[in-house]
């Protein structure tokens, strides 16, 4: 598959493989696209066009592109195109995964202590800082947060029992 | 020239020194609502009304007013140093601006930024003060056909203009289309691709798409380039808001087409954001060095905050004479306007002389007033930028989540936004251009809106789009700019058989 | 200290605690954070413009110690307004103001909701609507505008809030009561239909008096009739010699249609009693202020205040009705 290249051998999944996965994924969003427009009507009704006129036939758009893409990708990609390499894709993966855990952890934890792990996760993990420096920034991000959004401008953040804990 | 007396009426009552303070606030509090993704004018009214019951009618309003020029010019910072539009308007600044950011220019592009968008509302200023009878008649002349033409244009004067490969830019656009279609069916009050799920109920927001696409799609890239933002190296002093302004006037065909553009949608119910776009993509094929925009050219940020601005501020004008809000920022206006027993409406301009002008008078200050104080920061913000990345990236992630929860207070649209990140990573390096998509998702669903609201009143005719000199005009336009390489292809042709 | 006594100290202590903890029970309750004021429509309409000037009252007369922060979740023909509240069990600091949507979107999208999920807090006004039409057109009266509706055929345009919502229904109604064909064409908001009429691309509208009363007044648009059983009461001048209550009644002229809309006050499900209470004396209380009675003069309000069962008996007849009026319509969800 992939051509080793000088030295080091940087090696990763194929760009043509990726591109032609998207391509497919595309497709199966464009049919998810088409089936909800025929679900709701796609003739002419009382209100005029229904409801799924539209999107029925952007499905139709998008289905045929990404037929067309597909396409492209398995012509025009030389198969030795790497999409990346994948001592990049863990840098990637590095951020992907921890933000993740983030999102699903919000609604359990409340956005405030999710946040505070997340700053010092990066801080400790990926920026080498002393545990005093990350433990300030990690603290008093959510700290500002808090008064800026919850006591300055009225806006309710997500809280956990942390929170309910302390009354905030 | 009875407007100019009233104008400089409206001056002696905005130069007091108490209102010009009260205009700092507000300004400053605007930029912050700009900046933070997920506060919106709303919050910063709340803020605020407590204090304005013991002003005047007109100090209030000149407060409130003030927050929405400083979230205009806000928008524009996070869109520059982080690839993070915080409205559907500034979408378009980041195609320029974020680039140069990255080139070290981060001065340069909030500059030319903050520049071009008080020129863009000193303009639109000026055409409220001397025509705003006549452009309030222009804007009742916009039923849905003729909105359908404006958002035609906005679409055609902007798609085409990608190297990407036309499939690809097609998928894009139509994933904005159906993206925007989830949801609530306006024309028939029904639901539609959302499966059941109750929280697909609201759609999906713009800003949530925006922030995972950009935003956190951005993050990624960046990850995996190695661990650092590029344009560390950006100018952190005042000198560079001077050595910008020596090169601006270069662009002021650009900048002159951008305000016409902005007034007209902002007086159509159209708004900032096709304006925004339409001058983007009409700057491109224009300019000579339109091959070179995307790609961090200064021209590519002065059109559209010039257009947007000019938009946003014109847009006041049929709120004030209509009583129909542009964007939610304007609706704040209104509901401030509603507080103080002001009915907005034609009669506003006749009752209510003192109050209208001195909120005219306003502008004109609001607006020199917010360009000194948020080009005193462009130092500030763009020394951000050199904040270490395994800091500053987890906070911009913070951030991130917090505007998307606030958008419909909605953890589900947290995740949302996590998968419209990743899906950005992969559609950007797969060759996808995303602002087709992100244009869609914006005016996909108000542009089928008025599409079936015209076939609807024609009983299927699509004859109505050339049922009047107005829509025809824009029709053809549209035309003119979806085939407009075809176009100038053709002319060149021409041109270089004719002197043989 | 003996033991005696340190017993008799330790009993004072907890008792004084006990005490300390349930005194705030017993006064009445007081929001303790800032209070979410729910609008389940868009910017610039009926319910917007009374919530906001809630908010207005509210923070000048200092009626309340927290802040309001008024809200629009439009969402979902309002669908997730509603939703939104419906979660909120036992958080006594959001409360929503309702208008006919609370039956109809839940009738026509099938949304897992019913105005009962809510706690019913008080009924505010009722809010009118007229049948308005551009002022440049000839037509004196209902019969008048009733024979160019049945001479055009069925191209006649009638332009209204939202889709199988009030105004369709009203539109549904005159429909069948003289049998004149109308194009129903939905907009976005109020402000955007009378616009809409303003600019002559549609031929009528049924806008709520606020919605349309700054273009009766500067000479744009006029009115033919009221949808109520009596005239409007409000007899100051807005246009010309013309007042509210110089619009006559559909009724009277042959149109025999009747509808009034809730502005109306719920709050989250599982409130205590003391918190309804609560609510509905911040209410008694904007209601007495001028900002209020200037608010219900502007927008010809009918100013009907009902609280407890009163209230959800009125609900409850109204959700019937809307029930019987969407079903003969065909607005169901499937």
């Amino acid at each position: 598959m992939a051509k080793k290249s000088k030295g080091a051998a940087a090696s990763g999944p194929a760009h043509r493989s990726v591109e032609m996965g998207v391509a497919i994924f595309i497709g199966l969003l464009a049919l998810i696209t088409i089936g909800g427009g025929l679900a709701v009507g796609i003739d002419w009704g009382a209100e005029g066009p229904k409801a799924g006129f539209f999107p029925f036939y952007v499905g139709l758009f998008i289905l045929g592109s990404s037929l067309i893409n597909l396409w492209h990708a398995l012509r025009n990609n030389p198969s030795d195109k790497l999409f990346a390499e994948w001592i990049q894709l863990r840098q990637v993966m590095s951020v992907v995964i921890p933000t993740t855990i983030y999102v699903f952890l919000i609604p359990w934890i409340g956005i405030y202590v999710a946040s505070l792990l997340l700053i010092a996760l990066f801080m400790r993990w990926l920026g080498k800082y002393g545990w005093g420096y990350v433990a300030a920034v990690a603290a008093g991000t959510p700290l500002v947060i808090f008064v800026v959004f919850e006591k300055w401008f009225l806006v309710p953040l997500p809280k956990g029992p942390i929170e309910e804990f302390l009354g905030l | 020239m009875e407007e100019l007396s009233n104008l400089f009426h409206g001056f002696a009552v905005v130069l007091q020194p108490f209102n010009i303070m009260v205009m700092v606030v507000g300004i400053l509090l605007g930029v912050i609502i700009g900046v933070l993704p997920g506060l919106g004018g709303a919050n910063g009214v709340a803020i605020l009304l407590p204090l304005t019951f013991s002003m005047s009618p007109t100090s209030a309003i000149i407060m409130l007013s003030c927050i929405y020029w400083g979230a205009l010019f806000g928008g524009a910072i996070t869109s520059v140093l982080f690839n993070i539009p915080g409205e559907p308007w500034s979408v378009a600044t980041t195609f320029d601006g974020y680039p140069m950011a990255q080139q070290g220019k981060a001065g340069e592009a909030l500059t030319a930024a903050f520049t071009s968008s008080f020129v863009g509302a000193l303009f639109a200023v000026i055409m409220i003060t001397l025509v705003a009878p006549l452009v309030a008649k222009f804007a009742l002349e916009f039923g849905p056909a003729e909105k359908f033409g404006v958002y035609f244009l906005a679409f055609c004067s902007f798609v085409g203009m990608s190297k990407e490969p036309p499939a690809k830019t097609v998928a894009s656009m139509m994933i904005g289309f159906a993206l925007g279609a989830v949801g609530l069916d306006q024309m028939t009050g029904q639901l539609r691709l959302t499966f059941g799920v109750t929280e697909l109920l609201t759609g999906f927001d713009f800003l949530i798409a925006v922030i995972g696409l950009f935003g956190i799609g951005e993050i990624l890239l960046t990850m995996e380039e190695g661990l650092s933002f590029k344009g560390r190296a950006a100018v952190i002093n005042l000198r560079v808001v001077i050595q910008t302004w020596k090169e601006l006037p270069r662009y002021w065909m650009t900048s002159l087409r951008s305000c016409l553009i902005g007034c007209w949608m902002g007086v159509t119910p159209a708004g900032a954001t096709p304006a925004s776009f339409m001058s983007y993509g009409i700057a491109k094929r224009m300019s000579k060095r339109g091959n070179n925009f995307g790609n961090g050219e200064i021209e590519g940020v002065v059109a559209p905050e010039t257009a947007a601005h000019a938009a946003g501020t014109s847009a006041l004008l049929p709120m004030l004479a209509l009583g129909v809000p542009g964007s939610p920022t304007a609706a704040v206006l209104l509901g401030g306007l509603l507080i103080w027993g002001l009915q907005p409406g034609p009669m506003l301009f006749i009752e209510q002389k003192d109050f209208v002008w001195g909120l005219i008078a306003s502008m004109y200050l609001g607006n020199v007033v917010g360009l000194i104080i948020v080009l005193t920061c462009v130092p500030l913000f763009a020394a951000i930028l050199r904040i270490p990345f395994s800091i500053i990236a987890p906070i911009i992630l913070v951030l991130c989540a917090i505007g998307a929860y606030s958008v419909h207070n909605s953890t589900f649209d947290v995740v949302m936004m996590m998968v419209f990140g990743v899906a950005g990573y992969l559609l950007k390096k797969c060759g996808y251009p995303l602002a087709p998509l992100v244009l869609a998702i914006v005016l996909g669903d108000k542009a089928e809106e008025s599409f079936r609201q015209s076939l609807l009143a024609s009983q299927g005719s699509l004859g109505i789009f050339w049922s009047n000199g107005l829509v025809g005009t824009i029709m053809a336009l549209g035309l003119i700019a979806l085939f407009w390489p075809l176009i100038q292809a053709g002319l060149s042709r021409l041109r270089s058989i004719a002197p043989a | 200290m003996t033991r005696s006594s340190k017993r008799y100290l330790l009993g004072a202590m907890a008792a004084i605690s006990v005490a300390g903890i349930f005194a705030p029970a017993m006064a009445a309750w007081e929001p303790t954070r800032p209070v979410e004021f729910i609008i389940p429509a868009g910017t610039g309409g009926g319910a917007d413009q009374m919530a906001r000037t809630i908010q207005g009252i509210v923070t000048k007369h200092n009626l309340m110690k927290q802040p309001m922060v008024v809200i629009n979740k439009s969402g979902g023909a309002g669908g997730e307004g509603f939703l939104d509240v419906k979660a909120s069990k036992g958080n006594p600091h959001k409360i929503i103001i309702t208008l006919s949507n609370l039956f109809t979107t839940p009738m026509a999208t099938g949304i897992p909701f019913n105005w009962k999920d809510l706690t019913p807090v008080a009924m505010l006004a009722l809010d009118e609507f007229v049948l308005w039409v551009n002022a440049e057109k000839p037509y004196k009266s209902v019969k008048d505008f009733v024979d160019a509706a049945k001479a055009a055929n069925g191209t006649f345009k009638m332009s209204g809030t939202g889709s199988k919502q009030e105004d369709q229904i009203i539109t549904e109604a005159i429909q069948k009561s003289t049998g004149a064909k109308f194009i129903y064409i939905p907009e976005r908001g109020g402000g955007a239909v009378a616009v809409q009429l303003v600019g002559n691309h549609v031929d009528s509208t049924v806008n709520n008096p606020i919605e349309a009363v700054a273009h009766w007044r500067g000479g744009k648009l006029k009115p033919l009739c009221v949808f109520d059983s009596k005239k409007l009461d409000y007899k100051e001048k807005i246009a010309g010699d013309l007042s509210w209550n110089s619009i006559p009644t559909c009724k009277s002229q042959g149109l025999n249609t009747e509808y009034l809309m809730l502005r109306g006050i719920f709050m989250s499900p599982g409130a205590t009693k003391e918190q309804v209470d609560y609510y509905i004396a911040l209410f008694r209380k904007v209601r007495e202020t001028p900002e209020w009675k200037k608010l219900m003069e502007d927008g010809a309000f009918n100013t009907t205040f009902m609280t407890g069962d009163a209230y959800v008996k009125w609900v409850a007849t109204e959700e019937k009705r809307h029930e019987e009026l969407m079903k003969a319509a065909g607005f169901m969800a499937k």
